[in-house]
């Protein structure tokens, strides 16, 4: 059991607000991510667990225990540092045992818990070794070894893969995402800047935006599982952040309540939205939000001119100049002969609509699913 | 044709006007200067002094002078044969012994407490070189003064306090005298110890306190085994720095206790043979004794540093 309970947590630096009326439950055995831009806070919650940074507001519990004024020590947390934080005089065998010498543990129970994490992260022959004689996985895996070997109730990864190259990282996202399924029981929070990251390790993300500054927003933009994030954004912060590349934005104005859905008037041409129309007034200023790769190309009977192709082998980018404004829209295409100038015929189909007063606040969307993959479908 | 241009621009050899040799010619002219300064104000006179010291030359007759080989070092009379040359040498190490392991361990206290964040520490930092900035000359002068027998604050406040009975000679008698002057020399040089000291602590990386702290480890664990091997390169060139300077120590003596037997160090010992005694020839000796001392000290704390660095960056 390793329940983790956020009630109305807050924290300031001096009179500036980091983090805001935060209320979370992370479940045992649950890995949650903490995901957001630079300066969300997403580090100093994370720091906040580990007993690291003190709350200024609100209480925190771990397995139903208040651990605000716990020392770090008594949470029964571990924590991976996005520089790994390794002991740099030490070996690999003292950089994890260090933490275990001083608990009164059995007998030949350090070498025991040490082999077990040799084996989960296959540092075998590098136990002699000093982290400078390591590469930048090996660290990371010893770093994350070090941690196992504290057996605690709750992990803590700060940016764990943000010092590793491309390739490495998406080897070591699919360690950490085995390790959580052989840990079990054990609950992880996992703070990254990375939306990839999120979406494939999370079991459940807690979206954080920035406050700079701003005392009426709070803290956490959405929370739920990665796909709901993805097909209910809460809000246009959450709708742009999470996607890549982000989701097209254009203004417009509502023409018309029907049933179901909105009709909009973009521009002078009108398109239907099929989401919640609850409270909108015919006339009101709106946000109409589509993903690039749910535009569909070479269909319908608007046509644009593509002012811009970026072909990235497996998929183009197309960008789409809409008739009257100079709003490019992008699209996803798996063509990669579309020109430049180009006028091509594109539709954006209701169902994939996403609408957002004038609040950032969505309207509640009735499709759950999206057409299976129209970009993909959309040319023979 | 092709293969000559291919060899000559992969080869080995910096080539006549090639940019590595064009470099290291540079290199020779931006040093040339320095390297000139230095023979002219250390070399030149070194090997003056060392030639000196294989004469019979005397301040009174300084052109009249006689080539004697090393007696002045092994003679009859020689330096290895005087009392109070190996008195002062005995001196000088003690002295160095002393101060130089107290300024450590006060320097290393002192910098543990300024490593503390808090708002007062750039101002601590800034009081700390007050010591270390007031000329030797001026606070030797200002601490024989206050441990002054008769009219030192010092002895006035000891007395007040009822800790001794009767004033003390600090300065004159011969079995605090010696003392006092490590005591004026840590006061000094403590500061210096503590700023070094305290650059290596700012070094050691933050995290892997936070480490540290998340794991449970006590302070205490974590200064032995953490800290203090990832300060200790510091330290130690901290400490031999101060040993070098300690061990050619002169104006804090001279001015406290002048040439007194008791507390002479060997550069003390120098002056008074060359210039109240004009031996130029027999004080030349010791100066070249100190000298290769201090020379041979060094090179053993460069091979040692190098030693310890190599280990810490292994």
């Amino acid at each position: 059991m390793s329940r983790i309970a956020l009630r109305g947590v807050s924290k300031f630096f001096g009179n500036i607000p980091v983090l805001k009326d935060i209320d979370l439950d992370i479940a045992s055995g649950e890995f949650c991510v903490f995901v957001g831009p630079s300066g969300c806070g997403k580090s100093t919650l994370l720091r906040l667990l580990a007993g690291l940074e003190e709350v200024s507001a609100g209480e925190i519990e771990i397995d139903g225990l208040l651990v605000n004024q716990l020392p770090p020590a008594q949470r029964n947390v571990a924590m991976v540092f996005q520089s790994y934080a390794l002991y740099p005089h030490m070996s690999v065998y003292q950089n994890m045992a260090f933490g275990l010498q001083h608990r009164k543990l059995a007998a030949g129970e350090i070498e025991q818990r040490i082999a077990g994490a040799v084996r989960i992260l296959q540092l075998d022959g590098l136990l002699q070794r000093r982290p400078r004689e390591l590469s930048g996985g090996q660290r990371q895996r010893v770093a994350i070894a070090r941690a196992i070997v504290r057996q605690p109730k709750v992990f803590l990864f700060d940016e764990p893969l943000s010092n590793l190259d491309a390739a490495l990282r998406v080897q070591t996202r699919l360690e950490i995402a085995r390790l959580h399924r052989a840990l079990g029981s054990a609950s992880m929070v996992y703070v990254t800047h990375d939306q990839v990251e999120a979406m494939t390790l999370a079991d459940r993300i807690v979206l954080l935006q920035p406050l700079a500054g701003r005392t009426d927003a709070l803290s956490v933009a959405q929370s739920g599982p990665p796909l709901d994030l993805y097909h209910h954004p809460a809000n246009r912060f959450v709708a742009g952040f999470i996607g890549s590349p982000a989701m097209n934005f254009v203004e417009a104005t509502v023409k018309s309540l029907c049933h179901p859905g909105v009709a909009v008037d973009v521009l002078g041409t009108i398109w239907d939205a099929r989401v919640s129309s609850r409270g909108l007034m015919p006339g009101e200023a709106v946000t109409l939000g589509i993903r690039p790769e749910h535009v569909l190309l070479g269909q319908g009977t608007q046509r644009a001119r593509v002012s811009h192709v970026e072909r990235l082998g497996e998929l183009s980018h197309v960008y789409l100049e809409l008739p009257g404004s100079g709003t490019a829209l992008l699209a996803k295409s798996p063509r990669d002969d579309i020109a430049t100038d180009e006028l091509l015929p594109f539709d954006l189909p209701p169902q994939a609509m996403h609408l957002f007063r004038s609040d950032g606040v969505a309207q509640a969307r009735y499709a759950a699913q999206q057409p299976a993959d129209p970009a993909h479908s959309a040319f023979p | 044709m092709p293969e000559k241009v291919i060899r000559s621009t992969f080869s080995a050899v910096p080539l006549r006007g090639g940019l590595a040799a064009q470099r290291v010619r540079r290199a020779w002219w931006m040093a040339a200067p320095m390297l000139l300064v230095l023979a002219a104000v250390g070399g030149w006179p070194l090997l003056r002094t060392i030639w000196l010291s294989l004469t019979d030359s005397e301040l009174s007759r300084l052109d009249d002078y006689a080539f004697i080989g090393l007696e002045n070092y092994i003679g009859e009379y020689g330096l290895l044969a005087s009392a109070d040359w190996w008195q002062a040498v005995a001196n000088t190490l003690l002295f160095t012994g002393l101060s130089v392991s107290l300024e450590t361990l006060l320097g290393l206290g002192v910098a543990l407490l300024l490593n503390q964040p808090s708002r007062l520490r750039t101002l601590l930092r800034a009081a700390l070189l007050v010591p270390w900035a007031i000329p030797t000359v001026v606070s030797a002068k200002m601490w024989s003064w206050m441990l002054h027998d008769q009219f030192g604050i010092v002895n006035h406040q000891l007395l007040a306090l009822g800790l001794i009975a009767t004033p003390l000679a600090w300065t004159a008698d011969p079995q605090l005298a010696l003392f006092s002057i490590v005591l004026v020399d840590v006061w000094k040089a403590t500061p210096y110890m503590a700023l070094l000291i305290l650059a290596a602590l700012q070094m050691v990386p933050v995290d892997c306190y936070e480490a540290a702290r998340v794991d449970g480890v006590p302070r205490w664990q974590v200064f032995r085994r953490v800290t203090l091997p990832l300060i200790l390169p510091g330290i130690l060139v901290a400490v031999v720095f101060r040993t070098l300077d300690a061990l050619r120590v002169f104006d804090l003596i001279y001015v406290m206790t002048s040439n007194s037997r008791d507390t002479q160090s060997m550069s003390v010992f120098v002056r008074e043979q060359l210039i109240d005694f004009g031996l130029v020839g027999y004080g030349s000796a010791a100066a070249s004794c100190l000298f290769f001392m201090v020379a041979l000290l060094s090179i053993v704390a460069m091979g040692l540093m190098r030693k310890t660095f190599e280990r810490a960056a292994a």
